[in-house]
């Protein structure tokens, strides 16, 4: 017992102070693209050439960048000669709207709004979410049990994870949904009580990730499901993944 | 007698010509015999032909790091071995299942995935064509009795977990027998590689099991760049040592949080919770992925390190080091915590051997495995690590394992980052030689990694072939919990800590 005090005295507390507190991110952490499509000479499209899932086009002085197809890899950075684009140290990525992650040149960003009012005062406070994991790598999964770490002490904004969906306000899914879980999906999503809502975690649940394309997924639940909170990543930062939470809920305004 | 094999070094190619061709009997008694005299069966596969398929088999041999492949050509079925060869047994369900050819005898002849196989209207189980093949949808092995009840749980599981359905056989709270099925997180990776490398390859590769990123990427680009005879500068060697380690210490620091909060000891499993993510965020300063997306490319490194990195990632490691075994003695010196380890999911080292088990669960058994010394590559043809090896083959054996790699990794990437040889980090890759076969194996954290390239006359992969250590290791699992406590499912499950993900593919 002595020992485990003593242990407890050397690990501290560690707790992120996000959102009161800027989050700190690797220098070479890839997060909201800059476009600068004026560096760009006419007939250029090593960028989009570049990106294996078609995320970027380039087209009359505008560039634009689908985070919903985005796996953020830096292949489209390492090919551009011009610096027209790059991706910033930025971890707010979020949006309420499948559109809302396309970054278009010289347009004005939309950051994730709060659900509507009545939706706030069932779950603004304590909101449970089942997790699906419908297909993906795990990467997604992995960083969002991060967040009920005592590094990120999700509980301390009414967030939890439970363990079925009978006990959930909304679903959170991971992976592209693979044919052999689309039925699971569906039973999960009609199990939970409405109201209700959906967050689509990662690239894969977006638009299929890496996976875009493979007749044995979906390409993610775009179309099987209504989706209140879209995260894109690959997978996602845990802080993107907490920013949005918070944004969709509410808390960060 | 056992035939020849065409013997390959870890990471080199041949010209697909070389590999001897048996008649089918003759290949397959090679196997048997060829695993009594201490080969492991490291992959096994199929390639569709409008007869059959022609069969590939890779065996290792630790001993003198030799890697030995050859081919047959079977018709719509051949002999099973895996009532002979038990870790043969996986390997040819999936051949049926990829290829739509029967096994004969096969004592548990069930799908893997349950998908389509790659020649249209052929179907191993005789499935029609029009009908939709549900997963789990197979006859599973039922104990019958008075008092014999059954437990079936997933696909989705209480926690944030990949899919998948267990069945459990009890009496009581004693385990009978365990079946695990897969398959629910199938997304074609094997299919979608055919024909490539396309520009997604890579990306699916590094997404093949999310926690292994370093690990199958690095088995991956070792294939393209034998095959394209292209040359990793020695410092992309160090830094993907670097990066396979970090990754290593990363998921063990994971593990053991996640064990000592399945026993309800907290103080560790909240510590090692926080330090698991020090460890990726080390992998994020090299790469800006935490997972180590974009960090292994074909020729080298995506990243460099400069000199101020290698400082501030010495000075997080020490921290990291001090933080951890701070959190992990904790474990072993809590009785309560040991009784709970010791004597659970014990499993003896000959049926390890049998089941061809890999990695940790292999090296707790005593089973003295590990491709970084017995098949050295990379940085590992010149600075080795020191071998791990445990003997009771439970609980407390494979956390212990886990301790002790961590404590070597820290080691070796500290000696790493001091010495980091000069020079590029990235060679231009090049075309894939035509008719080429190539075998790569790294030890990635659960354990052996096989990826084996075939290339046709245009020098496109004609077959690419996966093999996560899980695939080896899941039998195991399902071994270890007969004659348990049902509640002690979850740390057993916990101390393998298998992918879902890597094994579906």
């Amino acid at each position: 017992m002595i020992r485990a005090m003593l242990a407890r005295i050397r690990q501290g507390h560690r707790t992120t102070g996000y959102p009161r507190v800027p989050a700190v991110l690797p220098e070479r952490f890839r997060g909201y693209p800059r476009l600068d499509p004026s560096r760009c000479p006419g007939g250029c499209h090593a960028c989009g050439d570049a990106c294996a899932y078609g995320a970027i086009t380039h087209e009359a002085g505008t560039l634009r960048l689908d985070m919903g197809k985005c796996i953020f890899c830096p292949e489209c950075v390492d090919a551009c000669p011009h610096e027209a684009l790059a991706f910033g140290n930025d971890a707010q990525l979020s949006s309420n709207t499948r559109e809302g992650l396309v970054v278009l040149s010289g347009e004005e960003r939309q950051k994730t709004r709060a659900m509507g009012d009545e939706l706030i005062s069932l779950f603004g406070r304590s909101i449970k979410f089942r997790e699906v994991s419908a297909g993906g790598c795990n990467g997604c999964e992995a960083d969002t049990n991060v967040l009920s770490t005592i590094g990120w002490d999700l509980g301390r904004f009414g967030v939890q994870f439970v363990a079925s969906p009978r006990h959930a306000d909304g679903l959170w899914i991971t992976g592209p949904v693979t044919a052999n879980m689309k039925e699971a999906v569906r039973i999960a999503y009609e199990a939970v009580p409405s109201p209700k809502i959906v967050v689509a975690c990662g690239a894969c649940a977006i638009g299929g990730g890496p996976y875009a394309g493979s007749p044995e997924a979906s390409d993610g639940i775009g179309g099987l499901l209504p989706v209140d909170l879209y995260i894109p990543g690959c997978p996602p930062h845990p802080v993107t993944i907490l920013d949005g939470l918070l944004r969709l809920l509410g808390k960060i305004r | 007698m056992k035939p020849d094999f065409l013997i390959l070094g870890n990471g080199a190619a041949a010209p697909a010509r070389d590999i001897p061709v048996y008649e089918i009997d003759r290949f397959l008694q090679g196997i048997i015999d060829a695993v009594d005299d201490g080969w492991r069966i490291s992959s096994w596969f199929g390639v569709p032909t409008p007869g059959g398929a022609t069969l590939y088999c890779v065996l290792s041999f630790k001993q003198d790091g030799q890697i030995g492949i050859m081919a047959a050509e079977a018709g719509l079925s051949f002999t099973s071995i895996a009532g002979l060869c038990p870790q043969a047994s996986l390997f040819e369900r999936e051949i049926a299942e990829q290829c739509g050819i029967v096994p004969e005898g096969h004592p548990w002849f069930k799908p893997v995935r349950f998908h389509r196989s790659f020649v249209r209207g052929r179907d191993a189980w005789g499935r029609p064509e029009a009908d939709p093949i549900l997963p789990g949808i197979m006859d599973f092995y039922r104990v019958e009795g008075e008092s014999v009840h059954e437990v079936a749980v997933g696909p989705i599981h209480a926690g944030i977990i990949e899919p998948g359905h267990f069945r459990f056989q009890c009496h009581g709270e004693q385990v009978f027998h365990l079946e695990i099925s897969l398959g629910y997180q199938h997304r074609g990776i094997e299919q979608a590689l055919m024909g490539g490398p396309h520009p997604k390859s890579p990306y699916m590769i590094e997404a093949a099991a999310g926690d292994t990123t370093v690990g199958h990427s690095q088995a991956w680009c070792m294939a393209l760049e034998a095959l394209s005879g292209c040359r990793v500068p020695a410092r992309a060697e160090a830094l993907r040592g670097i990066a396979l380690e970090l990754e290593r210490l990363a998921n063990h620091t994971g593990d053991l949080g996640a064990i000592a909060g399945d026993i309800g000891y907290l103080p560790t499993s909240s510590f090692c919770g926080r330090i698991r993510g020090d460890f990726l965020n080390m992998t994020a300063m090299i790469c800006g992925s935490r997972f180590g997306r974009g960090l292994v490319r074909h020729g080298g490194t995506g990243f460099d390190l400069g000199a101020r990195e290698v400082d501030e990632m010495l000075a997080r490691l020490a921290e990291a080091r001090r933080d951890l075994t701070n959190a992990v003695d904790l474990l072993w010196n809590t009785p309560s915590v040991m009784g709970r380890l010791e004597n659970t999911g014990a499993l003896a080292p000959d049926l390890a051997r049998e089941l061809g088990l890999v990695g940790p669960p292999a090296r707790a058994c005593g089973l003295a495995l590990d491709v970084r010394r017995d098949h050295p590559f990379g940085i590992y043809r010149v600075a080795q690590i020191p071998l791990v090896a445990g003997h009771h083959g439970d609980v407390c054996a494979r956390s212990m394992i886990r301790w002790l790699e961590c404590e070597k990794s820290l080691d070796f990437i500290g000696e790493q980052l001091l010495q980091l040889p000069g020079g590029p980090f990235r060679n231009p890759g090049g075309e894939l030689a035509p008719g080429h076969v190539t075998v790569a194996m790294t030890e990635g954290w659960r354990g052996e990694i096989c990826h084996v390239a075939l290339t046709d006359a245009s020098g496109r992969l004609a077959r690419y072939k996966i093999v996560d250590p899980s695939f080896h290791n899941w039998q195991g699992l399902s071994i270890a919990l007969r004659g348990q406590q049902i509640s002690d499912f979850p740390l057993c499950n916990k101390s393998f800590n298998l992918s879902y993900c890597g094994f579906d593919l």
